[in-house]
């Protein structure tokens, strides 16, 4: 080992000088650079794409399914994330509507190369509404640009009000947080106007619509926002 | 486990650049408010330099506080998660610091 700076060279210290080579590039600069060729793809297609987030089992497939069945008149497709199986694609592809599954393995996140591929197997036609359904989790989706229009953030009723305090930088990083199963609330502790309030802490900008996928209860809401 | 497809694309950044060279140490910059752990990066660093011409660097951290401009009371704030609140009471803040995700430099050779 070279004494002087203790790197592993067997040589003396003049015989290996070092160089110190400046970055200051984002950690992210690749992933970053293949989400903007996305929006450029999806932009020359007029394909407007839709990120959803949010923990397993909060309603994405379930809202999706039934969004699916009410859009008449437009073009839709869906990528399905999860770790494992074929499942949600199999409830997309019920509907009638081009999916491709996307499993990450160990993976907790899709990013913007998974996306891609995954959109290259699609053959999406001009004004496609895409919906990408991220691996089910609060943490790291939020960090990874796919190149999409929208963030919406799902959370349901039985998960808690608090949700949007306890993974802060999920909520910071949504367009729309929809909150899933209203159907439910006579039958759970859940304050829906705390729940609001917790939203705007954390991310004033972002709206929220309250609704049921299984009822259809306030669908017109996030039919709105969807057009808008 | 987000860090350590973090770690991974740091990796890949230092090793294109280094072109060969082995390199020693690496410096990232890493604010308060992009839900990176620093503990739990060097752990997934170390695993994802295994058999690359980065095996056996040192992860240099340099933490960045956040902080935030209150658009009410004109206060600068330090935030140390990503909850906007003022002292003053208004949730109407901009965030300025604290969501910096960089590779600042490297030692090579």
């Amino acid at each position: 080992m070279c004494a002087t700076c203790g790197c592993g060279h067997s040589n003396s210290h003049e015989s290996h000088a070092h160089e110190e080579i400046t970055l200051e590039q984002k950690v992210l600069a690749k992933n970053d650079l293949l989400a903007a060729a996305n929006r450029a793809y999806f932009a020359s297609r007029g394909v407007v794409a839709i990120n959803l987030m949010s923990s397993p089992g909060s309603g994405k497939t379930t809202l999706l399914e039934r969004t699916i069945r009410e859009l008449r008149g437009r073009p839709v497709a869906v990528v399905e994330g999860d770790q494992e199986t074929q499942l949600d694609a199999e409830r997309i592809r019920r509907t009638g509507c081009p999916v491709v599954q996307v499993n990450t393995g160990a993976g907790c996140h899709l990013d913007a190369a998974m996306l891609r591929d995954a959109v290259d197997r699609l053959a999406l036609e001009q004004g496609t509404l895409l919906f990408v359904e991220n691996v089910g989790n609060l943490v790291c989706p939020a960090l990874f640009d796919l190149g999409e229009r929208g963030r919406v953030v799902i959370i349901s009723v039985t998960e808690g009000t608090d949700k949007p305090l306890k993974y802060p930088y999920m909520f910071a990083a949504a367009d729309l947080v929809v909150v899933n199963k209203v159907d439910l609330l006579p039958y759970v502790d859940f304050d829906l106007g705390a729940c609001r309030a917790h939203v705007a802490s954390v991310n004033p900008k972002a709206e929220v619509v309250a609704l049921s996928a299984t009822t259809g209860d306030n669908l017109d809401a996030w039919h709105e926002w969807l057009v808008s | 486990m987000h860090e350590l497809a973090i770690a991974e694309n740091i990796v890949d950044a230092v090793c294109e650049r280094a072109d060969g060279r082995p390199v020693r140490r690496v410096t990232v910059r890493i604010g308060k408010l992009t839900a990176v752990v620093p503990d739990a990066m060097r752990f997934c660093f170390d695993l994802a330099t295994e058999g690359t011409i980065a095996d056996g660097a040192r992860l240099e951290i340099e933490e960045r506080p956040g902080r935030a401009r209150c658009h009410a009371c004109d206060a600068e704030v330090e935030l140390t998660d990503p909850i906007l609140l003022c002292p003053c009471g208004s949730a109407d803040l901009a965030v300025t610091a604290g969501r910096e995700l960089q590779i600042v430099s490297m030692e090579v050779g």
